[in-house]
């Protein structure tokens, strides 16, 4: 446990907004709004993989010019970079698809556009 | 469908310096923070503002997308190649180090950077770099031409 | 009734969310045994000052292939799905 940072503050954040997204996924009919759900689904994971691998005191694990010798887990930081790439370019194929949607059925309410079949 | 003067004249401005500031990212991508992926999204962001402010019509007289994709392909030619020529010991071997192209091996611990270092790393960045500028570019003129005002009313 | 099986759905995920996030390592002290290894052979092995470019694309080059094949695949999907409107 950290002497600033008490139970586990950052990993609690980490499952609020997963729950929220979680929440907006299966609630809402808009399309819109449940890509903005899985958008932030995107963003609570990469704050996960964030907090998951830092370590108390440490600087970026670049060793140019570096200040110290304690530095924070370089896999996890590889990760969310794989991570916020894949996210953008789901987010622009998951953005056509209701372009196309709303030009197929004229409307964006997932159960209309089910029932269309268009 | 331009924008005002103003922002056509600080988009001249601005893009050049973002362009410059894109390269930089890639080619010190294994000395600072910095890479392939994120310089090919700060160079997707200036196209972004090229865009908004001359209108995706205009853009598109002078960058086609199969001029795009012809980018992304040699970008990921050149990566799969760089990969497949590690071979030798096993896929992914970095097989520059050592070598006299980006070859020298810099001292362990803090140091000031030297760019000939890395091995396959900086050429992987540059190919990875063509790879998103391409893709990302791609994407921004597809759906903001798909998206314009002229096409909706056809 | 589907509203509440959705929000007593959620409760009890949320719930199970907190309570790792309770029982996992306590911040800013992970167990780092391959990251402690990775940081201090970098330089020696790939010649890179940036330990994430080396894990992006030497340690770890097979998540970089699989992520750029996304990438293309994703271009490819929005290219192809707008092309077809226009033609139509």
């Amino acid at each position: 446990m950290t002497g600033n940072i008490p139970f586990n503050i950052p990993f609690v954040a980490v499952a609020a907004l997963i729950s929220i997204a979680i929440y907006i996924i299966i609630s809402q009919r808009n399309l819109i709004k449940i890509v903005m759900g899985i958008s932030i689904l995107a963003a609570g994971i990469n704050l996960f993989l964030i907090t998951l691998g830092y370590r108390e005191g440490g600087v970026a694990p670049i060793y140019t010019h570096a200040p110290q010798d304690v530095m924070v887990l370089p896999v996890p930081q590889a990760l969310t970079l794989t991570s916020i790439v894949i996210a953008v370019a789901t987010l622009a194929l998951m953005l056509s698809l209701v372009i196309s949607i709303y030009r197929h059925t004229g409307s964006i309410d997932s159960e209309e556009s089910r029932r269309m079949k268009g | 469908m331009m924008m005002s003067k103003i922002v056509r004249t600080m988009t001249h401005l601005l893009v050049p310096l973002t362009f410059i500031y894109s390269v930089y990212l890639i080619m010190h991508g294994h000395l600072t923070p910095g890479g392939g992926f994120q310089g090919g999204g700060v160079f997707a962001s200036a196209v972004a503002l090229l865009i908004v402010a001359f209108g995706s019509q205009n853009i598109h007289k002078s960058l086609k997308e199969h001029h795009l994709s012809i980018l992304e392909s040699s970008g990921a030619l050149i990566f799969i190649g760089l990969a497949f020529g590690g071979l030798a010991a096993v896929f992914f071997y970095n097989f520059l180090t050592g070598s006299s192209i980006f070859g020298r091996i810099p001292p362990t611990g803090s140091n000031p950077g030297d760019i000939w270092t890395g091995g396959v790393i900086p050429l992987m960045n540059f190919a990875v770099g063509l790879k998103v500028i391409a893709g990302l570019s791609a994407i921004l003129l597809t759906m903001a031409l798909a998206t314009s005002l002229k096409e909706v009313e056809e | 009734m589907r509203k509440t099986a959705i929000v007593v759905s959620l409760i009890i995920f949320a719930a199970l969310l907190v309570v790792t996030a309770f029982l996992i390592h306590p911040f800013g002290d992970p167990p780092s045994d391959m990251d402690d290894y990775i940081i201090a052979n970098t330089q020696r092995e790939t010649g890179a000052n940036n330990a994430v470019t080396a894990v992006v694309f030497d340690y770890r080059g097979y998540d970089t292939l699989g992520e750029a094949t996304i990438l293309f695949t994703a271009v490819t999907g929005v290219v192809m799905l707008f092309r077809r409107r226009k033609r139509a």
